[in-house]
């Protein structure tokens, strides 16, 4: 095991002093890897951002509960215990009278309501349900509709189906942005070890000789494909945390023109240890790939 | 213990630079493959030393029947030999001492314990005093002699060479012919080829004599 161990930890010296040795070639190659990883990174997190805007924009996931004009207190306090059973995320209870006033609030319309024989308004619950997803809003409508005294349940379906959709579209085209940089990540990195493999062919070609095993051999160059993945990955969530602090300022201004609070979300440590991680297993399937191949010659 | 029965090596193309080559080869002997160029003296010794398979024949070293091994259990008895080339092999990206730390490396042995054992077998072969040195910064005698270094510091049982004199000058040549002396008389068995007949004078070793591939 302590041979095992000192033999790993050898490599990965061995692999960090190859990197150390050609700190042009190294640089380069860490910025290609770090732009592919960046581009995938960068797009989901700004889906991720827009998706966190449409749940925080107000009015846009709500259902709107009208009761019928002559529904009671018990019928409403009926609601309020099915919505409390049902679990449906956050609501409040518009009596008839309170919308009246809003509504004769509004520029131009005292007049018109004051000549209005009766409140034609009912009892109204806005709901905020807790699961946002289009199907379970469209469930949670039907269900409600259902319920008695219940007259008419609004929801803007539409839009949100639409943004839901235009979500999901870009996750998809995100996975194939990601799905190609990765491959491009793979194939910088396969060329960077079988040029490396070319350098040390003296080298590996005495080692086979006099009893090197072929995990002896392959170790370095794995390591170095790891390594030089890993330095990727914390290249590319740097970049983005640049990026979104520039950003951070002018969009910010943007959503306080639109009444809003919101601020674009930073990559968690977890998220950029998950790019360095992918970065690091990229290098390493990469220097996988070329080694097995290059190697072939020394058979 | 080396044994060889009806050992055959025919590379593409159909030449066969060893044919039924039988032969054994006792612990602590030394013996010197010898020939004419082309005779098969280096296919030998790469059969011997694993380097090449044989493509019939089987060839038995201390029990071991090494044509029949999985090619994962080659590497593990290799270590077993040390072995010294024409051109050396030396590594030019890397000091006289790091060239002789390789295959302790690979033996997985502890860096001091590895450093120190390195630097006996410099100070064997007289390079001591060279250890930081590049190997190309010495002479053809003492890339020689750096190179026995290499072969012998992870003590095998089989030395085995392959004209290690061929490029080397009279006085560089009787240094390195002393050397593998004092391996063998330590009870190395040593396993040369050359067609440097100085050995046979110096030494009188058992000599096994190839012509076009077969053993005479």
């Amino acid at each position: 095991m302590a041979v095992w161990f000192s033999q790993h930890r050898a490599a990965l010296v061995l692999a960090f002093l190859r990197l150390l040795a050609s700190p042009l070639n190294t640089l380069l190659s860490l910025l290609v890897i770090g732009i592919a990883l960046t581009l995938p990174a960068f797009g989901y997190l700004a889906l991720d951002n827009l998706r966190d805007l449409g749940r925080n924009a107000t009015g846009v996931q709500q259902i709107s509960l009208f009761m019928n004009l002559d529904a009671s207190k018990k019928d409403v306090a009926e609601i309020e215990n099915r919505l409390r059973a049902a679990a449906a995320g956050q609501w409040r209870f518009v009596p008839r009278d309170e919308a009246l006033k809003r509504m004769q609030a509004n520029e131009g319309m005292a007049e018109i309501v004051a000549s209005l024989p009766r409140n034609p308004l009912p009892d109204a619950f806005i709901v905020e349900p807790k699961n946002t997803e289009p199907e379970a809003l469209e469930i949670m409508r039907k269900e409600i509709a259902g319920w008695p005294r219940v007259a008419h349940v609004q929801l803007d379906s539409a839009w949100v189906k639409r943004f839901d959709a235009f979500l999901r579209l870009g996750k998809l085209a995100l996975w194939m942005l990601a799905g190609l940089f990765g491959a491009g990540l793979v194939a910088v990195t396969f060329n960077t070890i079988r040029l490396q493999v070319m350098a040390h062919a003296a080298e590996i070609e005495v080692a086979r000789m006099i009893g090197a095993t072929d995990g002896f051999i392959r170790r370095p160059f794995y390591y170095f494909g790891a390594l030089q993945g890993l330095l990727g990955g914390l290249l590319a969530a740097g970049l983005i945390l640049a990026a979104l602090r520039l950003l951070a300022t002018p969009v910010g201004e943007l959503a306080a023109l639109y009444g809003s609070t919101f601020v674009l979300r930073q990559p968690a440590l977890g998220e950029i240890a998950a790019m360095a991680g992918l970065g690091a297993f990229l290098g390493w399937l990469g220097a996988q790939l070329s080694v097995s191949l290059s190697l072939r010659k020394f058979d | 213990m080396i044994e060889a029965s009806n050992l055959t090596k025919r590379y593409p193309g159909g030449l066969e630079a060893v044919k039924d080559a039988s032969f054994r080869i006792d612990a602590g002997q030394m013996v010197l493959i010898t020939g004419h160029s082309g005779a098969g003296k280096t296919t030998l010794v790469k059969l011997i030393s694993t380097i090449e398979k044989p493509t019939s024949g089987s060839l038995v070293v201390n029990g071991q029947n090494l044509t029949a091994l999985r090619r994962s259990a080659l590497p593990h008895v290799r270590r077993h030999f040390g072995l010294v080339f024409q051109d050396q092999k030396l590594l030019f990206d890397r000091s006289a001492l790091h060239n002789v730390l390789l295959p302790l490396q690979i033996a997985g042995l502890p860096h001091r314990e590895a450093v120190r054992r390195a630097q006996a077998a410099l100070d064997k072969v007289g390079l001591l005093a060279r250890e930081k040195a590049n190997p190309i910064a010495l002479s053809g005698g003492e890339q020689q002699r750096l190179a026995i270094a290499r072969a012998v510091v992870n003590r095998p049982t089989v030395l085995i060479a392959d004209e290690p004199t061929g490029n080397l000058d009279a006085e560089s040549a009787t240094e390195i012919l002393d050397l593998f002396a004092d391996f063998h008389r330590v009870g190395v068995t040593v396993v040369v080829a050359t067609h440097d007949q100085t050995w046979i004078e110096r030494y009188h070793p058992n000599v096994l004599r190839l012509d076009h591939g077969r053993v005479v």
